[in-house]
């Protein structure tokens, strides 16, 4: 589902680069060589650690794959950066927070006394039944899922369908509208604190060999992801939807004119995004412990910066780049980077934005487009 | 075309130059005397800063705001590239100060020309040389940010400069020990900066006119007002002067349509590049009084909310237009600091009764969000647009303004 806009690609050109553009790929090429130096080291010092740290990089790069695909499934379709997207994530994991302890889905700002009251018995909590436990893992999933597709959709349709034919800026303004938007309705329906949500994900060891360990409630993301991932492909691969989806990417107005109805292909590739934001939401509430109104922003953003690394517009590139760039995380917030630690994590993961948009702006998969040149 | 032609043109009272300037002026004299009003009108001081809140503080923070939105009107505006990591000049700006003017470095005691106490140790220039010094570093900073960056078209360069805005401060807040050096204090933040004056020679020879070092205290704040104001009225000129210069026709050229631009001989890399260094000078000097004024500098307070909502001035103001950007940056700066919770307690006295009273401050966000939204749907244009944006807004489908290329 590559953006193909070939169309309208500037002359190639043939000359040697400029002195300052070589300067630059000397440059380039020495960072990356002395990353992978330096994780070398790392690895060889210390194997059975930076695996384990590793391992958690890909559980936590399952979520931020799930988040980057909505992006890049909009990018896709109609070049826009959805900023609200990874504040609609934040909504799913609040869904997940309600469903989870209070046993009920709730909408967001509705007063509780109007909980729909799904009869989950009583609320989660660790030392629950094995049953109960996966039923509200499962209605979290299907809950926050549905509500974060209704909300994307809700947004397309009132905030950048309107916009279709303005300058591209204007949809890029009102997605940082709806961002503000879902915060602040995020700090009124909970509030500004933390929000524990308790740890229902089942425990014990997959992997326990070598000193390496892993355990099931990090294996039991990736376990959800897997299916979802597969669900989206065949979506995208074997529907007449996704067909659909593919020509309007390729060019809406050929789409248009062939049949398809373009409006409600945007809607679906909104709600399939929405979808897959909320059950990546409901995931990081459930393994992570805790979620914050004010977490989808710089998620939003890691996410993103997946789906540029892997090559926007590209599904596959997106879940590549989303489990390089949780391993990435990882391996520095484990120290494994030039020892610089978690508090630089932010620099590492924004810097790696930077230098991919610099040197490989359509990513590890992606294709060449104009934009980037 | 032609209609757009005339429409700039159109006949009216007076010469063309009165008709332009007579309303600024006002204004402008206006605002000059802003002070002095509130201070000796009884009435207007009920209204304006019992009612509406624009107290001196609210007023100075307006003003710095404004300067910003002026100083990334120049990138957005003019330029067309949109800058989401405005704050990151702000923030430099800001430290830089931290750094030339206050304790910061308490190994070094280096004093020039400085209104303070002698004996504080660290590194204190003279703030009229730490502000233009802001201003440098900042052009400095944008010419190596934007150097590999602004080849980069549309998005992508939106979300490079984003980058850029998180990093920035994240040094910062990481820059207590970068080599075993203490450079910025970390979450800490910098306290007890340096503040403008003019000492005391200038102090007495002006008879008490020039003051000899800024006073913090609420109803003394005049003196920082005039001195944003003066600031501002600068940065106002520079953005008519830019916009009729050669440099300025070169950037809404590459605005409009960047291939043409680079064919019709505009270097579009030098001229991206001006742009970005001068909009970052605009922020630094800013950055610089404003972090003087608020008397600490914290990563924290650099957020990327700040680029959003200079970025909303910019746009709700009208992209391009100076009095556009003044006005929608005075609007949305009022209303973040104390408009808002004045109008809410406006409505709260209007409706009988407290049990319908709201606190409208915390719907801040969501309203502002709500704000841009309403504006890009039904006026995108910004409340006064240039006429040149306006027709390019209004052309639809035809012109995509940051990229003709890709459709």
């Amino acid at each position: 589902m590559a953006t193909a806009d070939t169309t309208a690609r500037p002359l190639p050109t043939r000359r040697l680069p400029p002195p300052s553009q070589l300067l630059l790929w000397l440059f380039g090429t020495l960072l990356l060589v002395a990353t992978f130096g330096w994780l070398l080291r790392e690895f060889i010092d210390s194997p059975s650690r930076f695996i384990e740290v590793s391992l958690i990089g890909v559980t936590n790069g399952s979520i931020y794959a799930l988040v980057a695909l909505g992006y890049t499934l909009v990018y896709g379709i109609i070049e826009l950066i959805n900023f609200a997207h990874g504040d609609n994530f934040m909504i799913g994991s609040f869904e997940t927070h309600s469903i989870v302890t209070e046993g009920a889905f709730q909408l967001p700002l509705y007063p509780t006394t109007l909980v729909l009251g799904i009869p989950l018995g009583t609320t989660a909590v660790a030392s629950s039944s094995g049953a109960q436990r996966a039923y509200s893992i499962a209605m979290a999933l299907l809950f926050s899922m549905l509500l974060c597709m209704t909300i994307n959709v809700t947004i397309e349709r009132l905030g950048y369908k309107p916009l279709r034919n303005q300058p591209r800026l204007a949809p890029l303004i009102t997605a940082i509208g709806f961002s503000f938007l879902l915060q602040n309705i995020a700090l009124i329906w909970k509030n500004a604190s933390p929000q524990p949500v308790p740890d229902i994900f089942p425990h014990g060891n997959v992997i326990s060999t070598h000193g390496v360990t892993y355990d099931w409630g990090a294996f039991i993301v990736i376990l959800i992801t897997i299916p979802l991932l597969l669900v989206l492909s065949w979506l995208v691969r074997s529907t007449k939807a996704g067909k659909a989806m593919r020509a309007t990417a390729q060019d809406q107005d050929a789409a248009g004119m062939m049949g398809i109805n373009v409006d409600r292909t945007i809607s679906f590739t909104f709600a399939l995004g929405g979808a897959l934001a909320g059950a990546a939401g409901a995931i990081y509430a459930m393994y992570i412990g805790n979620t914050k109104f004010d977490l989808g922003f710089r998620l939003g953003l890691f996410a993103f910066t997946a789906a540029v690394l892997g090559g926007i517009g590209n599904l596959n590139g997106a879940v590549l780049g989303g489990v390089l760039l949780g391993v990435i995380a990882a391996l520095n917030d484990g120290g494994f980077l030039f020892n610089l630690g978690a508090r630089w994590t932010n620099t590492v993961i924004f810097s790696l934005l930077i230098l991919i948009l610099v040197f490989k702006p359509s990513g590890l998969l992606g294709e060449e487009t104009p934009e980037g040149q | 075309m032609s209609t757009r032609a005339a429409r700039i043109r159109t006949p009216g009272l007076g010469s063309e130059t009165t008709r332009k300037w007579a309303l600024p002026a006002v204004v402008i004299a206006l605002i000059v005397a802003y002070p002095l009003l509130i201070e000796n009108v009884s009435f207007l001081d009920s209204l304006f800063v019992g009612r509406l809140g624009i107290d001196m503080d609210t007023a100075f923070q307006m003003a710095t705001y404004t300067m910003l939105a002026l100083g990334l009107n120049i990138v957005v505006g003019y330029a067309g590239l949109l800058d989401l990591g405005y704050v990151a000049f702000f923030a430099l700006g800001a430290y830089t100060l931290g750094w030339f003017g206050s304790s910061l470095f308490a190994g070094q005691n280096i004093h020039f020309l400085d209104v303070g106490n002698k004996a504080i140790p660290g590194i204190h220039l003279s703030f009229w040389v730490v502000v233009p010094l802001a201003g440098l570093i900042c052009a400095i900073a944008g010419i190596i940010i934007g150097w590999p960056t602004l080849r980069l078209r549309g998005d992508y360069l939106a979300i490079v400069t984003l980058g850029f805005g998180e990093i920035i401060p994240d040094v910062f807040r990481n820059g207590d020990s970068i080599g075993g050096h203490n450079l910025t204090n970390g979450v800490r933040g910098v306290t007890q900066l340096d503040r403008p004056g003019f000492g005391e020679s200038l102090n007495s020879a002006t008879g008490g006119f020039l003051p000899d070092r800024y006073s913090s205290l609420p109803d003394e704040l005049k003196p920082w007002y005039y001195t944003i104001l003066i600031m501002c009225l600068i940065t106002i000129f520079v953005n008519l002067r830019l916009r009729d210069s050669k440099m300025g026709r070169a950037w809404i050229a590459v605005r409009e349509d960047e291939i043409a631009a680079s064919a019709m001989g505009v270097p579009l890399m030098r001229t991206k590049l001006w742009a970005y260094a001068i909009g970052g000078v605009f922020g630094g000097l800013a950055g610089s009084i404003y972090g003087s004024f608020i008397n600490g500098i914290f990563p924290t307070s650099f957020s990327f909310q700040i680029s959003v909502i200079v970025l909303v001035m910019v746009i709700v103001g009208g992209m391009g237009n100076v009095w556009g950007v003044i006005v929608g940056a005075s609007l949305i700066s009022w209303l973040n600091f104390t408009g808002l919770g004045k109008l809410g307690s406006l409505l709260n006295d209007a409706i009988p009764g407290t049990t319908h009273d709201v606190e409208i401050t915390k719907y801040k966000y969501g309203l502002f969000g709500f704000l841009l939204i309403m504006m890009m749907v039904f006026r995108p244009e910004g409340l006064i647009p240039s006429a040149r944006r306006k027709a390019e807004f209004k052309e639809g489908d035809e012109a995509y303004l940051y990229d003709v290329s890709t459709e």
